[in-house]
């Protein structure tokens, strides 16, 4: 499989601070992969030195095959672009704001019309076509902001925190349309502070840290590194709890951590036969559970066992 | 660089400018602090110290407009670096420059739009001038070589805005920065005052600043009187504003952006 994005032991710094510290990044064509990471881990930066907009220090890239410091203009054609905020014009309507970006892409006068309306048409804006971008809502103002991204039908697709500040719906959205563009082959770099998002959208997931990747792979292979299975119960009676605690703690041979908002324990297991031990176990004492779940940690915890830290934007 | 990528880069420009063009059209309250406040001076002005400074308000209007002119196109010029820097700052340029464009487009594209600007500033000036009691004294013909002239000042020295623009953080910033420095450079000219009763430091600076000799190459040609002089002074500052501004404003915005 071909390569759309290889990057090598990219290196940029400010000052002292070094924003990225020998990155190496594979995209393969038409997958998704989601960089995971919190503020100041580096992102941003790797996303603007592979859209040409900053030069690295070190290190090289490559987009579609086209070197992003010495073929920029190559790069540039393929890509397309949406920053962490949003980056439209708010003073121009929707239209305006894709006619501009298609005259500049070289459309002619009627071309970057009819591509405009085609666009505000797909994302659903043909009736705030005429309205400045700063009357939109936050989520219409992203999707305008990612039919900007696309009037020149990237390959590549850069998406820079897509939605940060957006409510569930309105990235609920974003994702739809996200998942769209890979059904017709588009390759996308997605960089999150949302553990759910990459989870959702990304085929692999790497992980920056202090401008470094400290981890790299399936959502579920990154689960699965960081440890095995948890096991969750929740009596229905808050008065079961301590017989619960006992149980599991017998069965695991480790003391649950236990809520005593919720109710509910929690255990690490590396053997999945004990669920229908518990289950058994349960039974016998008579205690009824209301929620009872064998399942992998969550990204949030991965996210907890590699940098050491929790994640700053987590959806939970 | 060939002349398709001139042609494409000037191309570029004039879309970026239309750009410029339809926010002016938007938000036409940019267009107040160059057009009101210089009207404001104009008629403080003309009517408050007019009389005392020269005998009479109505010969005070005939030397204090094509003052006033220059100051206005300073003012206007100003505009260009506080744009660029809310551009760069709101990531619109991000976007622009991810884009297989020239990357000269938007330089170009902001300093087109702000033709237009100057123009419009120019014009409410001249008609408010006129229903005061203003008359150009000369002819049709220098009335445009000195709107022209004034234009093409404004394009010279909006370099320097340019390069204040691309060096200071925020637009905030930029307004402020620009505007401590263009107060003190047209009071310190005789567009309000003659110079002879300035101390000898300042008359030294004033006789031969840029708003100065601006100020007179418009009196002579819009009043009548001696151009060359005046004229010669003001396209020298012009040659040499953009001599000193552009390479840095140019270089700034590459650094920048």
């Amino acid at each position: 499989m071909s390569l759309a994005i290889r990057a090598e032991g990219l290196v940029k710094h400010y000052g002292d601070t070094k924003a990225l510290d020998g990155v190496d990044l594979e995209v393969p064509e038409g997958k998704v992969v989601g960089v995971l990471g919190p503020n100041g881990a580096g992102k941003t930066t790797a996303v603007r030195v592979l859209a040409t907009l900053l030069r690295p220090d070190a290190g090289h890239a490559t987009v579609g095959g086209h070197d992003v410091v010495k073929d920029p203009r190559a790069v540039r054609s393929l890509i397309g672009l949406t920053g962490q905020y949003a980056s439209v014009d708010e003073d121009l309507s929707g239209t305006e704001n894709l006619v501009l970006l298609a005259r500049l892409l070289d459309y002619s006068r009627a071309g970057a019309r009819a591509r405009a309306a085609e666009l505000l048409e797909q994302f659903e804006l043909t009736d705030a076509a005429g309205r400045a971008a700063k009357t939109y809502s936050g989520g219409m103002r992203r999707r305008l902001d990612l039919a900007a991204s696309l009037v020149g039908n990237p390959s590549v697709l850069y998406l820079d925190e897509p939605t940060t500040g957006l409510d569930p719906h309105a990235r609920n959205e974003v994702w739809a349309v996200v998942r769209k563009l890979v059904a017709n082959g588009v390759t996308v770099l997605l960089t999150t502070q949302y553990l759910e998002e990459a989870d959702q959208l990304a085929d692999t997931i790497t992980v920056f840290d202090h401008g470094r990747v400290v981890a790299q792979g399936r959502p579920d292979e990154l689960k699965r590194r960081v440890g095995g299975q948890t096991l969750q119960v929740r009596p229905t009676s808050l008065r079961d709890l301590d017989a619960v605690q006992r149980i599991l703690g017998d069965l695991t041979g480790v003391r649950p951590t236990r809520d005593e908002d919720t109710g509910l324990l929690t255990a690490p297991v590396n053997d999945p036969v004990l669920l229908s031990t518990l289950v058994r176990k349960l039974d016998d004492a008579g205690i009824t559970a209301d929620e009872l779940a064998l399942r992998l940690p969550s990204l949030d915890e991965v996210f907890l066992a590699l940098t050491g830290k929790q994640t700053e934007g987590s959806l939970a | 660089m060939s002349t398709i990528a001139l042609d494409r880069g000037m191309r570029h420009g004039f879309s970026l400018a239309w750009r410029g063009i339809l926010k002016i059209r938007k938000n036409p309250e940019q267009l107040m602090d160059v057009t009101i406040a210089p009207i404001v001076f104009l008629v403080m002005f003309t009517y408050l110290f007019g009389g005392a400074l020269a005998g009479n308000t109505d010969a005070y209007l005939q030397m204090l407009v094509p003052g006033i002119m220059v100051m206005n196109i300073l003012q206007a010029s100003m505009t260009a670096g506080v744009q660029l820097n809310t551009d760069v700052s709101k990531g619109v340029f991000d976007r622009f420059r991810s884009m297989p464009i020239a990357r000269s487009a938007p330089l170009i594209g902001a300093v087109l739009a702000d033709i237009v600007r100057y123009v419009v500033c120019i014009l409410v000036l001249l008609v408010v001038a006129t229903i005061m009691g203003f008359r150009v004294q000369t002819g049709p013909a220098e009335l445009l070589v000195a709107v022209g002239l004034t234009i093409a000042f404004g394009l010279c020295f909006c370099w320097a805005s340019v390069f204040v623009g691309m060096l200071l953080k925020t637009p905030q910033a930029v307004q402020g920065m620009m505007f401590v420095l263009i107060m003190p450079l047209t009071f310190g000219s005789n567009v309000f005052v003659g110079t002879s009763t300035m101390p000898g430091w300042l008359k030294a600076w004033a006789d031969i600043s840029p708003v100065t000799l601006m100020a007179d190459a418009l009196r002579g040609l819009l009043n009548g009187g001696a151009i060359a002089g005046p004229l010669t002074g003001s396209l020298i500052w012009m040659v040499a504003a953009v001599a000193m501004f552009f390479p840095l404003a140019t270089l700034a915005y590459r650094k920048r952006v």
